[in-house]
C-alpha cells in the first residue's frame, strides 16, 4: 500500500515542515517514508510543494508522479498541481484562499477554510499547516498518536498547546 | 646571526636576481625570528606565488608554498585548526593585493593571528615585469608601456581600513628598522601586516630608467618619510612620499581566541 | 521505529557521516543546494571542539581546508556547481601536495548558475578532470540518505588512506530528500586515520611513498619540518625539473588510485544473475532506474541493474564480467551522456550501449526509463 501526498501552497505557509512531520509520523508507525520538496528562489511568497510518499514496501523513486492526496492552500498552487492528481483521488482545499470548483479526478473533495479556522482557534495564521495535518489524520493517512508525537518533536517549544488546538480544529473539520 | 640556524643551506643559492631586495627582507625576517627566539617546530611559514613567495623554500620551518593569491586563506586554515602555531605569511604585492586582495581584507577583518609580510617591489617580477595594484601611477611596466594608467593602492591604509590591528611599513634600505617592525608585529596577537618596500632592478628599475641597483635603493630611500617626521609636514610636502614606521596599532581580541569562546558555548549546549 | 531511526536529509546525513569519520574542520561558502551541510557543521563541530569557518569565497574555503588538514585535522568542505568550478585550482593543489580532504559537490543544473534548486549530474568529468594536469581521482556517488552518511565517512577514510582529495558527488535529489536512517547502525562504520611517521625527524623524507604509493605527511607542529608545494616535487618535497623525478611523481599521483582501484571501487548489482539487459544508473537518478527495473521484472523481463557507487575509479572489472551475458546496457543519467562514454569504452563494442539522457532539471520518471528500455532492448 503506497500513498502519494502532495502539500502545495505558498512559501511561508509551513508546508515543507508539514511534509517532514507527516513523513516522521509514518516512520513512527513503522512504515517507510520519503519526503522531498521543490521551491523557487523566493523564501516567502513563491509556489511551494512538499511531497511525501508513505509505503509498507521500500520506496525507490522519491517523487510523487500522481497524487493520491493533494492539499492546495493557494489558488496558484491548485492551478499548477491539480493536473497531477490520480483518477479517483482525494483533494483538500483551503477555501480561505482557493475557490471550490468541481474536479473530475477527485473522488472526494474536502473543502475547509483551513487558515481561517486555524486563525480563529489559535489567533495565528501560521498554525494552518498543523490544522492541515489534522485533516490528513482524519483521512487516515497516518494515525493520530504518531502524528501528534511528530508535531511535538518539530514545533518550537512553548507552542505545543497552540498547535494541538490547530490540529484538533483541522481534524474536526472533516465530517 | 648565523644563517645556518634558520635556513636550509642545501637549498641555496636562491633564485633571486642580483640587486633584488628579497634577500634583505629574508635577513631582516631571520633577525626578527632570532630576537623572538621562535620554536622552529611550532612555526609555519606560508607563501603564495611569485619571486618573494619562494622565500619559505629556503627557511628551515614548516613551510607551505601555496597557490597564487591564496596564501592567507591556507594560513587561516592552519591557524584556526591549531592556534598554538605561530604563522607567518610571505606574499608579493601582486599576490597579496590583486589576486589575493579579497583574502587580505578578510584576514584583516577577522583579526586572525597571522603575521603577514608583503614584499612590495612595485611589479610582477616572476612573470617579467607586469604592473600590479601597487605600481605607482605613471611608472612603466611591460603591460603599461606608456605608463601605469590606474591608481595604485596604499597597502597600509588598505590593511588598516580592513581591520588589521598592527600595520607597519619598512624598506630594504632601512634594514634594521624592518627587523624591528617585523619583531614588533609578532607581539600583536591579531592580524599584523608589514609592508616591505623592495627593489626589482630587472623588472621595474631598468624599465623606469632607474639604472643600477644602488640607484634603485636611493630611489626608494628618497621617497621615504618616517611617520613621526611626517606628522610635522604638510600634505603638499608628503605628496608622492612613502610613510615608513609603525602606521597603526590598535590591539583587539584575536579571532581564534574568539572562536574558542564559541566552542565553550557549544560544548555547554551539547551537555544539556 | 528502532531506537535511533531518524528522518534526515541527505545533506544532513553527509555532515553527520563526516563528523563520525572524525572531521573536525569545515570551511565553506554558502551555495544552494549544499548549504545545509555548512549549517549543520557550524552547529555541530564546536560541540566536538572542532572548527567551522565561513570563508570569503569558494577558493578560500578550499585553501583553508588544505591548511587545516596539514596540521593533522580531518577537513571537509561542501559546495555545488559554480562553487565546485571555483574550487578546482586548490583541489588540484591538494592532489599535487597529497593533502587529504573531502569535497562534497551537491550537483545542480548547469552550466554556469544554471538551475540552483534543481538536480543534475553534470560534473562526472569535472570531478575527475576539473583541475589541470593528470592525477587519480576518487569520486563516490550516494543514492540514499543512509548512503550519504556511509559514503561521507568512507570518503574521509579514503582521503586519509590515499592522501588525496576525495569527492563525494551527490545531487539535489539525494541532498534534499528526507528518508529514514538508523544512526546507531550508521555509526558502526569504521574510521581510518592517516599514517604518521615513526622515524627520527632528521631521517624523515615526506614524499617517500609507502607500499601503496602513498606518502606519509607529518602534521605541522609535530617536529618534522618539511616543505609543501604545488610545484612538481621529488621525494624531499622540494621542486624539481629533473625529467626522471617529474615522471616518477606524475605517474605515482595517477597510479596510487588506479593501482589500488580494487580497494576503492564499489558498486551494486540488482537482478544481474540472469539479466539479458542492464540498466546502469547512479546517484539520485538510480532511484528512478531501480523503480523501472522492479516494474520490468514484475512484467517478467530479464533486466538487471548496475549501479556504480564509486564512479572514479569506475568498477570496470565488475561491469566487464557481466558483458558476456548482456546484449544491451541502457545508461540513464541526468546529463547529456557523460558516464555513458566510460561505459562505452568498457563495453568496447562487445555490448550495445544506449542512453537515456535527461537535462530538463527534473529527475527522469521510471516510465521514461521503461519506454527507453523498450526502444533499445526489444
Amino acid at each position: 500500500m503506497k500513498k502519494n501526498i502532495r502539500l502545495t501552497g505558498t512559501g511561508g505557509q509551513g508546508l515543507i515542515l508539514a511534509g517532514i512531520i507527516l513523513a516522521e509520523a509514518a516512520l513512527l508507525e513503522g512504515k517507510n517514508a520519503i519526503q522531498s520538496q521543490s521551491y523557487g528562489p523566493e523564501a516567502r511568497g513563491g509556489a511551494s510543494k512538499a511531497e511525501v510518499i508513505i509505503a509498507d514496501e521500500s520506496i525507490h523513486y522519491p517523487k510523487v508522479l500522481e497524487s493520491d492526496y493533494l492539499l492546495s492552500m493557494s489558488e496558484k498552487a491548485y492551478e499548477k498541481y491539480n493536473g497531477g492528481m490520480k483518477q479517483n483521488s482525494v483533494l483538500i482545499l483551503d477555501t480561505t484562499f482557493v475557490k471550490e470548483v468541481p474536479n473530475e479526478k477527485a473522488a472526494k473533495t474536502i473543502a475547509v477554510p483551513i487558515t481561517r479556522l486555524a486563525k480563529e482557534a489559535t489567533g495565528r495564521e501560521m498554525t494552518a499547516n498543523i490544522a492541515a495535518l489534522g485533516i490528513l489524520s482524519a483521512l487516515g493517512i497516518v494515525a493520530e498518536e504518531p502524528l501528534k508525537q511528530a508535531i511535538l518533536h518539530r514545533i518550537p517549544k512553548g507552542t505545543e498547546e497552540l498547535n494541538m488546538k490547530a490540529f484538533e480544529v483541522g481534524k474536526n473539520a472533516v465530517k | 646571526m648565523s644563517h645556518k640556524k634558520y635556513l636550509r643551506n642545501n637549498k641555496l643559492p636562491h633564485i633571486w636576481c642580483p640587486g633584488c631586495g628579497n634577500g634583505i627582507v629574508l635577513s631582516a625576517f631571520e633577525r626578527a625570528l632570532e630576537a623572538a627566539d621562535v620554536d622552529k617546530d611550532k612555526t609555519v611559514i606560508v607563501s603564495g606565488i611569485g619571486c618573494s613567495s619562494r622565500m619559505p623554500t629556503y627557511m628551515d620551518f614548516n613551510t607551505l608554498h601555496t597557490t597564487h593569491g591564496r596564501a592567507l586563506a591556507f594560513a587561516t586554515g592552519v591557524k584556526l585548526a591549531h592556534p598554538e602555531l605561530e604563522v607567518f605569511v610571505v606574499m608579493g604585492d601582486g599576490d597579496a593585493t590583486a589576486i589575493g586582495g579579497n583574502h587580505l581584507i578578510h584576514a584583516a577583518r577577522r583579526n586572525i593571528g597571522l603575521n603577514a609580510i608583503v614584499i612590495n617591489n612595485n611589479i610582477y617580477g616572476m612573470t617579467g615585469g607586469q604592473y600590479s595594484p601597487l605600481t605607482p601611477t605613471g611608472m612603466k611596466a611591460t603591460t603599461a608601456p606608456y605608463g601605469m594608467v590606474e591608481r595604485n593602492f596604499d597597502l597600509c591604509e588598505l590593511a588598516k581600513a580592513a581591520g588589521a590591528t598592527y600595520v607597519a611599513r619598512g624598506t630594504v634600505y632601512h634594514a634594521k628598522q624592518l627587523t624591528d617592525l617585523i619583531l614588533e608585529s609578532m607581539e600583536n596577537k591579531g592580524f599584523s601586516l608589514v609592508e616591505a618596500v623592495s627593489t626589482c632592478p630587472v623588472g621595474f628599475g631598468r624599465r623606469n630608467k632607474i639604472r643600477g641597483n644602488y640607484q634603485l635603493m636611493e630611489w626608494v630611500k628618497d621617497q621615504c618619510v618616517n611617520v613621526k617626521a611626517a606628522a610635522k609636514k604638510t600634505p603638499e610636502e608628503l605628496e608622492h612620499k612613502i610613510l615608513i614606521g609603525k602606521i597603526h596599532h590598535a590591539p583587539a581580541e584575536e579571532y581564534t581566541a574568539c572562536y574558542d569562546k564559541i566552542i565553550a558555548i557549544a560544548e555547554k549546549e551539547a551537555k544539556r | 521505529m528502532a531506537n535511533n531511526v531518524k528522518l534526515l536529509q541527505g545533506n544532513e546525513a553527509c555532515a553527520l557521516g563526516a563528523i563520525h569519520a572524525g572531521v573536525r574542520f569545515y570551511a565553506g561558502y554558502p551555495i544552494t543546494p549544499s548549504t545545509e551541510i555548512a549549517e549543520i557543521m557550524a552547529e555541530e563541530l564546536p560541540k566536538y571542539g572542532g572548527k567551522f569557518i565561513q570563508m570569503e569565497d569558494e577558493l578560500a574555503s578550499m585553501a583553508a581546508v588544505i591548511g587545516a588538514s596539514l596540521t593533522g585535522e580531518k577537513a571537509l568542505t561542501a559546495t555545488s556547481g559554480p562553487g565546485f568550478s571555483l574550487k578546482q585550482e586548490n583541489i588540484g593543489y591538494a592532489a599535487m601536495a597529497e593533502v587529504p580532504c573531502v569535497i562534497v559537490n551537491v550537483q545542480r543544473g548547469g552550466p554556469s548558475t544554471g538551475l540552483p534548486t534543481s538536480p543534475a549530474q553534470g560534473e562526472i568529468y569535472q570531478s575527475k578532470y576539473g583541475s589541470h594536469g593528470d592525477r587519480g581521482a576518487i569520486v563516490l556517488t550516494p543514492s540514499s540518505v543512509p548512503e550519504c552518511f556511509r559514503l561521507a565517512a568512507r570518503a574521509v577514510n579514503l582521503a586519509e588512506k590515499y592522501m588525496t582529495p576525495v569527492i563525494l558527488l551527490t545531487d539535489e535529489i539525494v541532498g534534499h530528500m528526507r528518508e529514514a536512517i538508523d544512526l546507531d547502525e550508521a555509526r558502526k562504520a569504521e574510521v581510518w586515520d592517516r599514517k604518521k611517521p615513526d622515524c627520527k625527524p632528521e631521517d624523515y623524507v615526506p614524499y617517500q611513498p609507502d607500499e601503496n604509493g602513498v606518502p606519509i605527511l607529518a602534521p605541522f607542529g609535530t617536529g618534522y619540518r618539511y616543505h609543501v608545494t604545488g610545484l612538481t616535487h621529488n621525494k624531499t618535497g622540494f621542486s624539481t625539473m629533473v625529467p626522471s623525478e617529474v615522471e616518477e611523481v606524475n605517474w605515482r599521483l595517477v597510479n596510487k588510485v588506479e593501482q589500488n582501484a580494487d580497494d576503492i571501487v564499489e558498486w551494486e548489482e540488482v537482478y544481474t544473475d540472469d539479466a539479458e539487459t542492464l540498466i546502469l544508473a547512479y546517484g539520485g537518478a538510480a532511484r528512478a532506474a531501480r523503480e523501472a527495473v522492479e516494474e520490468l521484472r514484475a512484467q517478467g523481463e530479464k533486466v538487471g541493474m548496475f549501479r556504480p557507487i564509486s564512479i572514479w575509479p569506475f568498477p570496470e572489472r565488475a561491469l566487464k564480467s557481466l558483458l558476456p551475458k548482456v546484449n544491451t546496457i541502457l545508461v540513464t543519467e541526468m546529463n547529456a551522456g557523460q558516464l555513458a562514454q566510460e561505459v562505452e569504452r568498457i563495453a568496447g563494442g562487445e555490448t550495445k550501449v544506449q542512453g537515456l539522457f535527461v537535462i530538463d532539471g527534473e529527475i527522469m520518471t521510471p516510465e521514461e526509463i521503461i519506454e527507453a528500455w523498450q526502444g533499445v532492448a526489444k
